[in-house]
């Protein structure tokens, strides 16, 4: 019997366009950057197309699920870290510049981005300690943080206990709001994407891989997997306190396991390790959910039988495909 | 006095909740995070075989433990053996399926306080100066024999060993001819039918809600992980210890920290001696 099999070949454009033959022409020229200009302006245009407040409220959310599936993409894919505590950061985050806006009266534009250094370095003392730890064991324990601190508030009954803190200022324009979350999505989806391709993102992989030669190298594990927490703890922290200046209020929710549980379902959807993926995970998922929400928990049920469906059958994600198709073609030829 | 009884079946209460936990785990390294729904769904499925079928309260019984065998079955053989060894996808796989079980359970309507499963013998005893009822009695005594049982299966039947065989060594064991897939698949199925028994056993002392399957899971992870995973002794020593830290804060510091304590235990444990208390195996794996 004939037998056949699937052969893969880069494009000729890709190999083109990988070395400095990329500058020749505007054919190579928009290879490369024709997805990339789709994603920005399809980004900024979005809230002009979508007249609706409530889809506008939408979108402000998909993109802080978006930095929180960042957040978690870097850490897990290039530093090895897997964090199931999204919601830790949003809260953390979320909490401080309440504190900050309503105790001592900083506006919105100056509380968020001092909550989000804050809060990144009170997240990563307070994980510094499970650093050495590895695989399942930091995910449990990061799975824990949220819902202890959840528990302490409540229990001791600080920081307005189960009510929350009320009458936090809004965003003064309403465009600022919705533009302010876009930009920052987008600038550090492109700056990490900078970031782990410099020497810096190379260590961070090789702590993943191979902690033990980067050891050997005369580098100390544990101070590079901080930095790269501090990152992902800011980017989370950063996420929580325009959530809060969106919403005015802040309260236990922001420890809620969604924070933790659809970044991570946006990533494996989207395709892990590519950065660009999780974002479009959030693109696709949240709406989704949002347009789901009259059937109650029955999108959750949805949601996590689609999760399992990507797990098992497509753990690439859509995004790894997309990319697949778009540099190479593929034919069948006989074995 | 109060303490020692009532911490004493608090322990027994969390023994009986994490023992499927740590027997999944042990033996197929899989950290199955459906346990909770498995807990949950098998009372469910006891209600309605009592109320809707109106069978015999120890058949129906019966009957949802082994349909809770199969399920962990299908659950394993269609899902998690096709990403096993991958730890991430192994949470993320089935904790998607028993947010899944539980979130569907919620929409088809099973909340609000009409569903109670009937205690099985009672009435209360004073034991000392407290007051007992016989249902707790029964469930300290069932879940002793349980543990007991549990360790002369593995300890003197051939699939009893096959299982330890696995968990202890897996290349070896696969050597000797034992089939590690079949073990794993018996170990879920065996570990589901001790997540319905803890649930038919502990949920007739309240409502039957939802929620308690998110409790289960973290209580047995909190189990699980202070005694050490994989260790089963070291899974009721740390019940034991668990059970009763959260009598004295509820007594001494008010029920808002019973939760607390647990978490806390969790996170300090797994920084200061990643492998439990107990655990002593794969040290170098699991820290730098």
């Amino acid at each position: 019997m004939e037998q056949r099999r699937k052969e893969r070949i880069d494009r000729g454009v890709k190999v083109r366009s990988d070395s400095i033959y990329a500058l020749m022409s505007w054919r190579e020229l928009s290879y490369l950057t024709v997805p990339r200009l789709l994603l920005i302006i399809g980004m900024l245009i979005l809230p002009l197309v979508v007249t609706s407040m409530y889809w506008q409220r939408v979108i402000s959310i998909v993109c802080i699920y978006a930095l929180l599936a960042l957040s978690f993409d870097f850490l897990a894919h290039y530093t090895g870290l897997v964090s199931l505590g999204g919601a830790f950061f949003i809260g953390v985050g979320g909490y401080l510049t309440a504190i900050f806006n309503t105790t001592f009266g900083l506006p919105p534009l100056v509380s968020i981005p001092l909550a989000t250094v804050f809060g990144a370095i009170i997240c990563t003392v307070l994980l510094l300690p499970c650093l050495p730890l590895r695989g399942v064991y930091f995910a449990i324990v990061t799975l824990m943080y949220p819902l202890v601190f959840a528990r302490i508030i409540e229990a001791m009954d600080i920081l307005g206990g189960t009510d929350g803190i009320m009458g936090i200022d809004s965003f003064s324009n309403r465009w600022i709001e919705q533009y302010l979350v876009i930009i920052v999505v987008l600038l550090l989806l492109f700056g990490l994407r900078r970031l782990v391709n410099l020497d810096l993102g190379l260590i961070f992989r090789a702590v993943k891989d191979n902690d033990q030669a980067v050891r050997a190298s005369g580098m100390s594990i544990t101070n590079y997997k901080a930095l790269a927490v501090l990152i992902a703890s800011g980017m989370g922290c950063l996420g929580g306190a325009c959530i809060v200046h969106i919403y005015m209020w802040t309260g236990l929710s922001l420890f809620a396991l969604d924070f933790s549980i659809l970044p991570i379902a946006a990533t494996v959807i989207g395709g892990a390790g590519t950065l660009v993926g999780p974002v479009l995970g959030c693109l696709i998922l949240v709406p989704i959910s949002e347009l789901l929400r009259e059937f109650g928990t029955l999108r959750i049920v949805f949601y996590s039988i689609i999760l399992v469906g990507f797990i098992v059958f497509r753990s690439e994600g859509i995004m790894v495909y997309g990319q697949r198709k778009y540099h190479q073609f593929e034919r069948w030829i006989k074995v | 006095m109060e303490i020692l009884i009532y911490g004493t079946i608090n322990s027994v209460a969390l023994v009986l909740m994490s023992l499927g936990f740590a027997l999944v785990y042990g033996i197929s390294r899989v950290p199955n995070f459906a346990h909770g729904a498995l807990f949950v769904i098998t009372a469910f499925i006891t209600w309605s075989l009592l109320n809707t079928l109106g069978l015999n309260y120890f058949l129906s019984i019966v009957l949802a433990i082994i349909a809770i065998g199969v399920l962990g079955a299908l659950i394993y053989q269609f899902v998690l053996i096709r990403v096993r060894g991958m730890a991430i996808s192994e949470i993320i796989a089935s904790y998607a399926i028993g947010l899944a079980i539980l979130e569907g359970l919620r929409w088809g309507g099973f909340k609000g306080h009409s569903y109670r499963l009937p205690v099985f013998i009672e009435g209360s005893i004073i034991v000392g100066d407290v007051p007992v009822d016989y249902h707790r009695i029964l469930t300290v005594v069932i879940g002793a024999a349980l543990v007991a049982f549990i360790w002369l299966f593995t300890h003197y039947t051939r699939l009893g060993l096959a299982l330890r065989g696995i968990a202890q060594d897996e290349r070896a064991s696969m050597m000797l001819g034992i089939d590690s897939d079949r073990m794993a698949l018996v170990a879920m199925a065996g570990g589901a039918m001790l997540a319905g028994l803890a649930g038919i056993l502990l949920l007739p002392l309240g409502n039957i809600v939802v929620e308690s399957g998110y409790n289960v899971l973290t209580m047995a992870i909190a189990v699980c992980i202070i005694g050490g995973l994989g260790s089963w002794m070291g899974a009721v020593l740390a019940a034991f210890i668990i059970g009763f830290a959260q009598i004295l804060s509820v007594v001494y510091l008010g029920a808002h920290y019973q939760m607390v304590v647990a978490l806390l235990a969790i996170i300090f444990t797994l920084i200061l001696r990643p492998s439990g208390l107990f655990g002593r195996q794969k040290e170098l794996e699991e820290r730098v």
